[in-house]
């Protein structure tokens, strides 16, 4: 359902004989559920305009006694006062216009159920049952197409099973954006059709298939796969992101088959993106590490895991030991890890952050972010929405679709401060600042806002040195808010559980004695280590200077981090907890596996700071999760962790999660002055080369291009065009990539930081606002 | 017995009628400079007092229509005429156009000074290029004479003109689809409301009105509303076009006032085909359930022809004599509803592709007598259920001719196929050509 409606004037009217009050503007279809008398339906959808198109909903109204002349469309009729309505249930009039369009409807409808992916959830069938004929009078010749065509490497299209109800040209145009498909043709011959050969092109469309009210609309990858009755479903949330939706994920037999957009009116209403919905193979890749593995004479073997325990503890007892997290750890998992790290290491040298990241960014989340409670429904209530280091569309699709109903439905004011003017912020209608990677600072410093406005700041923006604090300046300034998001769902949650080297759990400053004092006491430990922790990149060259003699790691891409010291994984003993081999294992000398999501149970922390808990989607799984992995450890270095089950950890974070006590201060950075002459604008596309969305070509296929973004009048100097080649350096390396002229800044080259030839930290080593050399060609 | 009015068609006779000078030596665009020199308000409240009623078929008094358009609201307002005549049957606009286009301009500008419109557009028909050409070549004339373009005749009043040509479908004559296609969308009806008098062409106040209605202004501006109110009816005032075509002797376009019969008509016309009988006639085009000689002396005005369980629709009067089947004239319609109906909504998209299938089996003797209460009830369930009035239009045909020839639907079940030879009825056959 739609999300609570604001009080507003009220209109009672009758249905069915039963008197309901709903608010002015209800349209009589919503009116109905309110009684729970459920009026068949195809075209209307609570959160599309209606349309009026099906006519499956056709009641009978009368107005003040007064009759209107012919049954009326329930979905497009607003309730007024004095209203009576007689639906299929009190009317014959209603009755028989309804099983009248039933019949209509599957005139030319296969009727193969039987071979249908939406057999046994078909709204269609259902109905058809529910409120039609029980036969169909229709001896004729059906219309009959191809079938099916690709609309889209993941979405199909069987023609002939289309009622035409426009949810998704609807859902395409109104909630995407993407008006990438509409119908064409007209008559029975009317169809959903793409322009030529031009797919459709969105990071939503698999809200299509999945409002689709028959089995028009397909997944490719789970065409033919399955039968919704062997499923079993589990309500879920997404790992993909930091947005929060609601998930459903549907098993069979152990394996994953197929994901679904959950309904949370707060957050994702009934939306979620592709990446949510079709990235899931990596929990069944073949490659997943089944069992622990010990290095042996440079070489990684199976071991036992009583062995392989040993070995950990061995390991690491004693040693001046690190521990990096990973962004993408349940809120349990990320306080076993800061609990581990305390507690088993005695180290504050713990960070979740294995991405570019800042002292000022740590200063800023521990003081600005920790704690704090910015909503969805803030964008719904903002006069103004600034976006700073980050593209929504990209990376935090459902914080991208929030905004845009908001400026849809009234108009709301967003500025984008980006050097690029995307496609996703022109669907914002943003105003866009325009500015040079690290400039952010001046830009943001001379925005107006007001305490309703809402300022979004993405994780990348700490690589600009001084926008952080120039945010931080602006909401005091304004009293607007600031929604921090990052984009790994495990971001925020691994911040509140103290798995950076400034917090304790909740956010409790470690620099507080008191607060220390305070989780020692929880945790039954006499003290707790007080010197402020070491950072991510810290971390890697401690252990390559041999400061840190042991490593600890769970989810981590060293190269997603800027400029890692690679070295000190090899110099220092590695314990990896891992679900399949990375840059990690291979230098790990004990590797742990882990349990994907849909494996266990826990909850991710949104970037609202909501938490989203889950149950365990697979029945039968021999992977265990990492705060279980990580008790086991602690038990074999003799320091337990005092829980071992994933209630356990969320029963004592529980108990810690609050802190009314004092947040770190905040110390302003200073804004860069140095310019670049060619600067590097990056960032991640939401489908690229992401670990998690390995052996998924259907969902690759809709993937942006990789290309490389300039302006005209830098590809002028250049003398190229679009689609020509141009390689871009630095003293680290060089990639090559086509050019696509774009509404970029002057003097600034744009790349995906992740893309098919285009990993700009691992090929460049060069964040955001980094000196770039580009030249033609190779 | 009622005479005719020739108001609109008076000069059609005339080699220049459609030109500037023969349309202006009959005193044309006087009453523009009358117009102009009134209040808007009293413009709308002269076409109110006339009882000028829409002539697109629907009948809605003309000046309630401007009227319902909001003043003082700061928004641009638009005319729309509507020129996509497509009705099987209907052909009043299109020689209107062709003889007269200059009326249709002089009523534009009226409106649209009487609506505070600064633009106006006519929709056209794309297939009819000749009247496109003679309607372009008169508003270019209007231009150049100051009749249209910044300040016209000295009044501060401006006013653009744009003709815009369809691309043939006939939804586009259902005026929101019409201001769709017009907006370059797919021509599909809208969701109402809003109406387009509050949000119409780009979500602006707009009037939406029939040729024949907007070329009825000048005449009632320059002669008064008591004059066209003395014409007609008691509800259905003034002049008409009716459009007489089929089995009559000297088929055209009869300008009379509302309220005379189809024997009146006849009269007029030469009568029905020399030798044969009427057998069953439309009043207001193939949307429109069919009379039968029992109606000749129904009055055609909106009124009447409702109460005897029609529409006036067009006034397009398609006369059929009893050479014509009236299965095979029915199938044909429904043939055209199917090819036209725009796909929006179920009961026509479907309903149309089915009926059109039963009536094919009853035309070639397949089927039962089932079949025909199968026909009703499937019109039932279109009639009144669809999205817009397409597919009630789809529906009367084939209710009212099985009300009245329901005979004749079994003779073919029992014939094994159309018991009517259907050269009979074409005009070839009895002027013996070729014999």
């Amino acid at each position: 359902m739609t999300a609570v409606q604001p009080q507003t004037d009220q209109i009672t009217l009758t249905i069915d004989g039963f008197e309901v009050t709903v608010p002015k503007g209800t349209l009589v279809i919503r009116a109905a559920e309110q009684l729970g008398i459920q009026v068949p339906r195809f075209c209307d959808h609570p959160l599309l305009s209606p349309v009026g198109a099906c006519r499956q909903c056709l009641v009978y109204i009368e107005i003040n006694g007064r009759a209107f002349p012919k049954p009326q469309a329930s979905c497009t009729i607003p309730v007024e006062n004095g209203m009576v309505v007689k639906t299929q249930l009190t009317s014959d009039v209603a009755q028989k216009a309804q099983e009248g369009v039933m019949e209509f409807l599957l005139v030319n409808h296969p009727l193969d159920c039987p071979v249908c992916d939406k057999g046994g959830e078909c709204p269609l069938q259902n109905q058809a049952m529910s409120n039609g004929r029980g036969e169909s009078r229709f001896e004729g010749k059906k219309r009959t197409f191809e079938k099916p065509i690709h609309i889209s490497s993941q979405v199909l299209l069987d023609r002939e099973r289309c009622i035409l109800c426009a949810r998704c040209t609807r859902f395409s145009k109104e909630i995407a954006g993407d008006p990438f498909i509409d119908m064409g043709e007209r008559g029975a011959l009317q169809q959903v059709s793409i322009y030529e050969k031009d797919p459709f092109d969105s990071y939503f469309s698999g809200n299509t298939v999945q409002i689709c009210p028959v089995g028009a609309l397909t997944g490719s990858a789970y065409r033919f796969r399955s039968r919704p009755f062997d499923l079993i479903s589990t309500p879920s949330v997404c790992e993909h992101c930091a947005s929060g939706c609601s998930m459903r994920t549907d098993v069979r037999r152990n394996k994953t088959l197929r994901r679904l957009a959950g309904n949370d009116p707060e957050v994702n209403e009934e939306w979620n993106c592709d990446k949510g919905r079709w990235a899931f193979q990596y929990t069944m890749a073949k490659d997943r590490i089944a069992v622990p593995l010990i290095r042996e004479n440079g070489v990684l073997r199976e071991a036992s895991w009583p062995e392989a325990l040993a070995a950990a503890a061995a390991g690491l007892k004693g040693k001046k030991a690190g521990v990096l997290v990973g962004g993408r750890t349940t809120v349990e998992d990320a306080y076993a890890y800061a609990k581990f790290s305390r507690v088993a290491l005695g180290t504050n040298d713990i960070d979740f952050r294995s991405r570019p990241h800042s002292a000022e960014e740590r200063n800023f989340l521990a003081s600005h972010v920790v704690g704090s409670a910015v909503r969805y429904s803030d964008i719904d209530q903002a006069d103004h929405v600034v976006l700073v280091g980050i593209e929504p569309e990209e990376e935090s699709p459902i914080v991208f679709l929030r905004i845009r109903k908001q400026v849809r439905q009234r108009g709301l004011v967003v500025t984008a401060i980006a050097p690029w003017q995307t496609r996703g912020f022109k669907k914002l209608d943003a105003k866009y600042v325009g500015v040079v990677p690290g400039t952010e600072a001046s830009a943001i410093a001379q925005l107006a806002l007001t305490s309703a406005s809402v300022i979004v700041v993405g994780e990348r923006l700490c690589e600009s040195a001084g926008a952080l604090s120039a945010v931080a300046e602006l909401a005091s300034k304004s009293g607007a808010k600031i929604a921090w998001v990052p984009r790994r769902a495990g971001e925020r949650g691994a911040l509140e559980a103290g798995a950076i080297g400034n917090l304790l759990p909740g956010g409790r400053p470690i620099s507080d004695a008191a607060a220390r004092v305070d989780v020692a006491a929880a945790w039954s430990v006499e003290s707790l280590p007080s010197a402020i922790g070491l950072d991510s990149t810290a971390i890697l060259a401690g252990a390559a200077s041999g400061a840190i003699e042991a490593l600890v790691v769970g989810g981590v891409d060293p190269f997603d981090m800027h400029a890692p010291e690679i070295a000190g994984l090899d110099k220092a003993f590695v314990l990896s907890l891992e679900m399949r081999p990375s840059a990690i294992t291979e230098r790990a000398d004990v590797v742990l596996p882990i349990a994907a999501v849909v494996e266990k149970s826990g909850s991710f922390m949104s970037w609202e700071g909501r938490v989203r808990a889950f149950e365990q989607s697979v029945p039968e799984t021999p992977h265990h999760s990492d705060l279980y992995v990580l008790s086991l450890v602690a038990e074999a270095l003799g320091a337990p962790l005092g829980f071992s089950t994933v209630k356990g950890a969320a029963k004592e974070f529980g108990t810690l999660a609050k802190w009314d006590g004092a947040r770190e201060s905040f110390t302003a950075t200073t804004a860069s002055t140095a310019a670049s002459s060619t600067a590097l604008a990056t960032w991640r596309q939401l489908l690229d080369n992401g670990t998690l969305q390995i052996n998924e070509p259907n969902l690759a296929g809709t993937a942006r291009a990789a290309v490389a973004r300039i302006n005209a009048a830098f590809a002028k100097s250049l003398a190229v065009v679009n689609g020509d080649l141009i390689t871009i350096s630095t003293d680290r390396g060089a990639l090559s990539l086509n050019v696509e002229i774009s509404d970029v800044v002057d003097n600034v080259v744009w790349l995906p930081r992740n893309g098919v030839g285009s990993q700009s930290l691992r090929m460049l080593g060069a964040l955001n606002g980094a000196e770039v050399k580009v030249r033609k060609g190779l | 017995m009622t005479k005719l009015t020739p108001v609109l068609s008076a000069h059609w006779d005339e080699k220049d009628s459609h030109t500037l000078a023969g349309y202006q030596r009959h005193g044309g665009y006087n009453s523009v400079k009358k117009a102009l020199a009134m209040d808007p308000d009293a413009v709308i409240q002269t076409v109110k007092d006339s009882g000028l009623r829409g002539r697109g078929g629907a009948g809605f008094p003309t000046g309630n229509k401007w009227g319902f358009i909001p003043q003082g609201d700061n928004k641009d307002h638009y005319l729309v005429v509507n020129a996509d005549e497509s009705e099987p049957g209907t052909c009043k606009d299109t020689p209107l156009l062709l003889a007269n286009p200059h009326v249709l301009v002089e009523g534009v500008i009226i409106a649209s000074y009487a609506i505070r419109a600064k633009h106006a557009f006519i929709y056209i028909r794309g297939e009819v290029t000749h009247v496109t050409r003679r309607l372009l070549q008169a508003i270019d004339d209007a231009y150049k004479a100051g009749f249209l373009g910044k300040n016209i005749l000295g009044t501060g009043f401006d006013l653009e003109l744009t003709l815009h040509i369809g691309a043939g479908a006939y939804i586009c004559g259902e005026e929101t689809a019409l201001l769709d296609s017009l907006e370059g969308f797919r021509g599909q009806p809208r969701l109402r409301p809003p109406f387009p008098a509050i949000a119409g062409l780009y979500a602006r106040p707009t009037v939406v009105n029939n040729v024949e209605s907007i070329a009825s202004v000048p005449a009632i501006i320059e002669k008064g509303a008591e004059w066209f109110a003395s014409l007609g009816t008691e509800k259905s005032k003034g002049f008409t076009l009716y459009s007489l075509s089929g089995h009559v002797n000297n088929p055209g376009q009869f300008e009379a006032p509302l309220g005379i019969t189809l024997r009146e008509l006849l009269d007029l016309a030469g009568g029905i085909r020399t030798g044969h009988t009427l057998k069953f006639w439309t009043p207001g085009g193939s949307s429109t359930p069919i009379f039968t000689d029992a109606h000749l002396d129904t009055p055609l005005d909106y009124e009447s022809v409702s109460a005897a369980g029609s529409m006036l629709g067009t006034k397009a009067l398609q006369i059929f004599d009893e050479t014509t089947c009236v299965l095979r004239a029915v199938l044909r319609w429904t043939e055209f509803y199917k090819h036209e109906s725009c796909g929006k909504c179920t009961p026509c998209r479907e309903g149309t592709w089915w009926l059109v299938q039963i009536l094919r089996d009853l035309e070639n003797g397949k089927g039962s007598e089932a079949d025909l209460a199968k026909l009703l009830d499937l019109c039932d369930n279109l009639l009144g259920r669809s999205f817009c009035a397409l597919g009630d239009g789809a529906a009367s045909p084939i209710m009212s001719s099985i009300k009245y020839f329901r005979d004749e639907y079994l003779a073919h079940l029992t014939h094994g196929g159309c018991p009517f030879d259907p050269v009979a009825s074409t005009l070839f056959a009895s002027s013996k050509v070729g014999a």
